[in-house]
């Protein structure tokens, strides 16, 4: 029998009003503390209210999102050791990883054909573009998510056998793993779809020279708690997802002494330094494992609605929840807005793609854009901008972290934890900062900017959510 | 960023991602359909139920306008005028951005978001009035931040009600509503309510305007409400099982500031009143129930005996007769009973059916139009709010309605009501005697009989809206039900 107290009766009201604003209006007349919210139909869809209200009123919902997140939040990555994915994964010749939900080569998009391309080249399994881009079509290859097997990979995410991953554990259960690819730089890049020789060469190189360097630097040192660093790179102007230049920076200060001590000749190591510390993104390749493997905790909860993995291939966009296990909720891939570099257009620019949306599920990237000013131009807004994109996803999301925090805002935790209901509820779509690759296979990066995921992923899933939910 | 376009001196213009709540787009759509050299107008949101009235208008809306755009449509033949009047729609705050790209103060887009200030103790309470297939998903939000939640929207899907007032009992909450337009707590009104007097007397209603009435009526006594919890219309179904009754009874029994309770409500459900009357046996508190129709009783009937019983003396209840002559009926004939509220209709329609025998009604299953010259109209019912504001908030479709009958040779008698309070229109009074003055003016005798729903601390100031009524020749009564019987006395040729 619950408790009859109420403060209806023993507290003056203190009124949230949703909707005319002739009810809020006659509140304020009378004195009464009023709270307007701003309210927006929910995202449009057949059958999308009666979900939300099965969703709502599911009476699990409540523990089963708690329960979700903790486990994320419970999770304490570490950057553990750096090995070939042919070892740590098994990936045998003639299988690729790539990023995004499931796709075939007949649906693949410009950057990620291109990307597959230059693997084939790398792995020796084609002789010239032409040939690999052939066999290819043929069906030589098998094409399977990054997600399915525990690992996230930027922009077209391709993952071939030679290819070096960092490997990251969880400190609190180290059964628990994920990876990443090694970052390669910016410009003409294997992940933004370009396959040229220097492409190819600079893979070589990354096998050769910069992954065994990184494996005996990391082993030596230990394990690297990749949480703090994120937790810092917010008061350094990071977002972790287009921005890691502090990111990399410590990953460089804490690897050092042990970079120098090992075995491996000057000229490696000074080429090694030489290329991370060139390289602004190079830990954006951590970030993103690091909130893979916290997220990945957060899976399979029964009646929770936390969004556990965003991400592209280059046509879809998906997403999964955690009460629906593997399911993908998919939909077209948008085109980012945001700059250009060179004499590049919107034209010339590919519909979203990669797995590093893992970081704003994770609430940093977008979410935490009012820690990164100093971006915010390059995805072409102001500093206002900023902290409303921030602000907003405080509505989307069930928690603040204790760990990320922003000190602009008071240092209020990161928002934490996106919620289908919410994003449904309330319109607000998560906000994606990204890199774009051109169009043709082969061009590279042309641009940065700001995408959000198409609506229909998350009216997808509250239906699913809908379906599976308890009757209240 | 707007997109305009036109069809001849039709001319439209879309305000993409501008959302505004009904009520107040369609109070800015009669203001700017009324300006000079204006024709038509309709500001509306994207909703399939407004496309279809820009098409109805011949308004060339974009076919690819989403439920969060904005639309105004202006039909005047010079462009100056059209022009003038998007000014207007825009001045009347129709289309000022909120919030969604930086400067300004952050408003809340969530009731979590709202409900938490900074610095200020937790919100206790959401009202909701959002259209109703969205009403419910808002008021599980509010559950689920621990908040007791008001649903003034309806329309809202059976279904939806039964999953937030299941969740409302797991989580130890009240739902009052949906289509809940009455409540007071503490004193504050919330929706269309009066301001009375502190008291003891706690209401359950599932009937917002019989709320009102039982209130002024106590409040006319001198007895004062401690408070008022709406339960909405359907609380008492068969279906919904007195969900929200039985808790409001249980919050009241434990509030020491109340030590009488009153349950006001249209015929329940046979199960839902047995369910009501058996919990209400457990009370520690007195519980008397008003159920209009059933026990062939009157709210003022039923207010006398909880006056009885508190050993309150029975007031005359006030009236205000007209100072010239015009008290008596020419002749006898047809009654016609032109209501804002529901309940108060309703009520009206049992007292002039007793008296008058058959009257037709869009109230429930009744007597043809053919049958009978009696009619009794709820001008709040759905098929007249569809696209309008409530009568109480915009009384013109009635007051065009009185004016018709006032003319009509076969109407011996007007009966309405006139609702004040929070909520409300600023001044009903002062239109409905207009009218009567015009009428008079023209040569109507027909006596027009107003109950007046009100209490002296309204806003609109009760004995002011009497006066002004008595001064156009209407007689005033605060008991709806004298109000009725005097109008049946008159049609039957009695009085």
């Amino acid at each position: 029998m619950p408790s009859t107290e109420s403060r209806l009766t023993s507290e003056a009201p203190s009124v949230v009003t949703v909707g005319a604003e002739l009810l809020t209006d006659t509140l304020t007349a009378q004195g009464a503390p009023v709270h307007p919210v701003d309210f927006r139909p929910p995202l449009a869809g057949d059958g999308v209210d009666d979900a939300l209200v099965d969703v709502l009123a599911d009476p699990r919902r409540a523990e089963a999102n708690e329960t979700a997140l903790n486990r994320v939040l419970g999770v304490r990555p570490r950057l553990v050791d750096v090995r070939p994915a042919s070892e740590f994964l098994g990936l045998r010749p003639g299988t690729f990883y790539h990023a995004g939900p499931p796709i075939a080569w007949k649906d693949a998009s410009g950057p990620l054909r291109g990307a597959l391309i230059g693997a084939m080249l790398f792995e020796g399994l084609a002789q010239s573009p032409e040939e690999a881009e052939k066999a290819l079509a043929e069906g030589a290859a098998t094409l399977e998510p990054c997600h399915h097997h525990g690992g996230v990979g930027p922009m077209a995410g391709v993952v071939s056998p030679s290819m070096w991953v960092f490997v990251l554990r969880d400190e609190a259960d180290p059964e628990r793993y994920s990876w990443c690819s090694l970052n390669e730089g910016l410009g003409k890049v294997l992940r933004y779809g370009a396959y040229g020789p220097e492409v190819v060469e600079r893979l070589r190189w990354m096998s050769s020279v910069l992954g065994p360097v990184l494996r005996d630097a990391v082993r030596a040192r230990g394990p690297i708690d990749l949480g703090t660093i994120l937790a810092q790179m917010l008061h350094m102007g990071d977002e972790a997802h287009n921005r890691n230049r502090a990111g990399t920076l410590m990953l460089l200060r804490d690897l050092l002494p042990n970079l120098v001590a090992g075995d491996h000749p000057a000229e490696d190591l000074a080429e090694v330094m030489r290329f991370v510390g060139g390289n602004d993104h190079f830990f954006l390749n951590l970030a993103m494992p690091a909130l893979k493997l916290m997220l990945d905790a957060g899976r399979d909860v029964p009646g929770s609605s936390l969004v556990v993995a965003m991400a592209r291939n280059g046509t879809e966009f998906g997403i999964q929840v955690s009460g629906t296990g593997d399911q993908w909720f998919t939909g077209p891939a948008q085109y980012p807005e945001g700059l250009f570099l060179g004499s590049y257009g919107p034209d010339d620019a590919n519909p979203d793609i990669g797995d590093s949306a893992i970081t704003e599920t994770g609430g940093m990237g977008g979410f935490v854009m009012a820690a990164a000013p100093a971006i915010v131009r390059l995805v072409g807004g102001d500093a206002a901008f900023a902290m409303d994109a921030t602000q907003n996803m405080y509505e989307i999301t069930n928690d603040d972290h204790p760990l990320f925090q922003l000190p602009i805002l008071d240092f209020r935790g990161s928002p934490t934890g996106i919620d289908v209901a919410k994003v449904v509820s309330t319109g607000i779509l998560p906000q994606i900062n990204t890199g774009m690759a051109g169009r043709v296979p082969g061009t590279g990066q042309v641009g940065a900017g700001l995408v959000t995921p198409p609506a229909e992923c998350f009216t997808k899933a509250i239906r699913a959510l809908g379906e599976a939910a308890e009757a209240p | 960023m707007t997109t305009d376009t036109a069809n001849g001196d039709i001319a439209v213009r879309v305000y993409p991602g501008t959302y505004r709540d009904s009520v107040s787009l369609m109070l800015l759509s009669r203001e700017v359909a009324t300006m000079d050299g204006v024709a038509d107008a309709l500001v509306g949101m994207g909703t399939a139920v407004n496309l279809q009235s820009f098409t109805e208008m011949g308004a060339p809306v974009p076919s690819d306008v989403a439920e969060n755009d904005l639309i105004v449509a202006v039909q005047a033949a010079d462009p100056a005028v059209r022009e003038a009047a998007f000014a207007r729609a825009e001045a009347g705050d129709a289309t000022r951005p909120t919030g969604a790209t930086g400067g300004g103060e952050r408003r809340a887009r969530s009731v979590r978001t709202a409900a938490r200030v900074p610095g200020q103790a937790p919100a206790s309470l959401a009202l909701v009035s959002v259209p109703g297939p969205h009403a419910a998903g808002v008021a599980l939000e509010a559950l689920n931040e621990g908040l007791d939640v008001m649903v003034f929207s309806d329309n809202v899907p059976l279904k939806h009600e039964i999953a937030l007032k299941r969740t409302a009992e797991r989580l130890g909450r009240l739902v009052m509503g949906p289509d809940c337009g009455t409540a007071v707590l503490q004193g504050a009104c919330l929706g269309f309510a009066n301001v009375t007097r502190p008291g003891t007397v706690g209401v359950v209603a599932a009937s917002g305007t019989g709320a009102q009435h039982l209130m002024s009526l106590l409040d006319a006594a001198h007895v004062g409400v401690s408070h008022c919890l709406g339960v909405g219309g359907r609380d008492l179904s068969e279906e919904v099982g007195a969900s929200s009754a039985v808790r409001a009874l249980d919050i009241l029994d434990a509030d020491p500031q109340t030590d009488r309770i009153v349950v006001i409500s249209k015929p329940p459900a046979p199960a839902a009143a047995e369910r009501l009357t058996a919990h209400a046996a457990t009370l520690s508190k007195p519980v008397h129930t008003i159920l209009l129709g059933t026990q062939g009783q009157d709210i003022t009937s039923a207010v006398e005996e909880v006056l009885h019983a508190q050993g309150v003396a029975v007031p005359e209840w006030p009236q205000w007769a007209p100072g010239s002559p015009g008290g008596r009926s020419a002749r006898s004939g047809a009654l016609r009973g032109l209501y804002c509220g529901g309940t108060l209709a309703e009520e009206a329609l049992l007292v002039v059916e007793a008296e008058l025998g058959a009257v037709s009604s869009n109230l429930g299953k009744r007597a043809a139009e053919s049958e009978t010259p009696h009619r009794v109209v709820d001008f709040g019912a759905d098929e007249f709010t569809q696209g309008r504001p409530h009568p109480m908030i915009d009384p013109m479709p009635r007051e065009e309605q009185l004016r018709a009958e006032l003319l009509d040779e076969d109407c011996a008698v007007v009966l309405l009501d006139v609702v004040l309070g929070h909520g409300a229109h600023p001044d009903p009074a002062s239109g409905v005697a207009a009218v009567v003055r015009d009428g008079r003016a023209l040569g109507s005798t027909t006596p027009v009989i107003v109950s007046l729903c009100g209490t002296q601390d309204d806003p609109q100031d009760l004995t002011r809206q009497a006066e002004t009524l008595q001064a156009a020749g209407a007689e005033v009564y605060v008991s709806n039900a004298a109000a009725a019987r005097r109008a049946a006395r008159l049609a039957a040729g009695k009085d």
